[in-house]
């Protein structure tokens, strides 16, 4: 589907750009800084809730109109379809855990990302948390999975 | 015209920094997620990088299905990077550093990490693109992690932990 090996020459450079602008907004809208998210979980400044609804309206519009003007994504021939995620308790679960980290500490991935490029290398803390959860979850969940089904699928 | 003083009271008081950093920020954000949709059909998150990012390092099975994507979400990630120091060259004058503490940055950052991959989405993933395609299921996890944000940064803030 997004192989490297049938992928369109500018596919690299169009996420280029779109992370340029989407890290661009990060750091206009102050959401960069843990503080500023940390003033809105605290009711102190509501601002931040137009940065995700903001930015949510964008893509509603886009996600909206595209199936209707292309068939196709011109860089990969993928259908523009609505790739929805399952609901099942991991969704609740999975955000609670997430929600007690973003009230802690201020600060969600992309932030984070943005965050470094502001200049705020004391972010690198944030970003070994980060690494170090997804990867505790992944061991786990590998066992999990490896324990049902003997043949891993991945190299070990 | 005289305006009437008690919305911009209100205003004032529920948006000390006012709209438009917010709004036009927000707007970028969601710019940056739209114009990789239009390209490739892709709805990115920003989060599915931690995951993919360790398939170079580590062999667990849970990482390997992210191998055909990990290259792209690391160009992704350093775009990120990028468009926030244009911003910090252009608006802010110079590096910008946090007084946040280091440990709840850490353990802060152990959380977001474990939960995101758990909960399949974070604030870029359900918040902007999942609540962008109506998803119900990206709009239970915002609802359950800024809940739960809300709830843990009172509780922090009436232990006195600052900043």
């Amino acid at each position: 589907m997004t192989g490297s090996s049938d992928r369109h020459p500018l596919f690299i450079p169009l996420v280029l750009v779109g992370g340029l602008i989407f890290g661009f907004g990060l750091g206009y809208s102050h959401m960069a800084r843990p503080e500023v998210v940390l003033n809105f979980l605290q009711f102190e400044d509501f601002g931040l809730l137009f940065v995700m609804f903001g930015g949510a309206a964008v893509t509603g519009v886009v996600f909206f109109v595209m199936p209707h003007v292309l068939d196709r994504a011109p860089l990969t021939g993928d259908r523009f379809e609505r790739r929805l995620k399952s609901f099942d308790r991991n969704v609740l679960v999975g955000g609670a855990v997430f929600g007690v980290g973003w009230g802690l500490s201020g600060i969600c991935p992309g932030a984070a990302y943005a965050s470094l490029g502001i200049g705020n290398v004391t972010i690198l803390w944030a970003l070994a948390g980060m690494f170090l959860g997804a990867y505790l979850q992944g061991w786990w969940r590998s066992r999990a999975a490896d324990s049902v089904d003997p043949a891993p699928t991945g190299a070990d | 015209m005289v305006a009437d003083p008690v919305p911009l009271q209100l205003a004032a008081e529920l948006f000390p920094n006012g709209i438009s950093r917010y709004a036009i920020g927000g707007l970028f954000v969601g710019l940056g997620a739209a114009v990789i949709y239009v390209g490739t059909g892709i709805s990115a998150g920003a989060s599915t990088f931690l995951e993919s990012t360790l398939s170079y390092v580590s062999g667990q099975s849970r990482f390997q299905q992210y191998v055909a994507s990990r290259d792209w979400r690391i160009v992704f990630t350093l775009g990120i990077i990028l468009g926030a120091a244009v911003y910090a060259v252009v608006y802010q004058g110079g590096a910008w550093t946090t007084d946040v503490s280091w440990w709840r940055l850490l353990l802060g950052g152990v959380f977001v990490g474990i939960g995101t991959r758990v909960g399949k989405g974070c604030t870029s993933g359900h918040g902007v693109c999942g609540v962008g395609s109506a998803s119900k299921t990206s709009i239970a996890g915002v609802l359950a992690f800024l809940l739960v944000a809300i709830l843990t940064a009172q509780i922090v803030a009436a232990l006195g932990v600052t900043p």
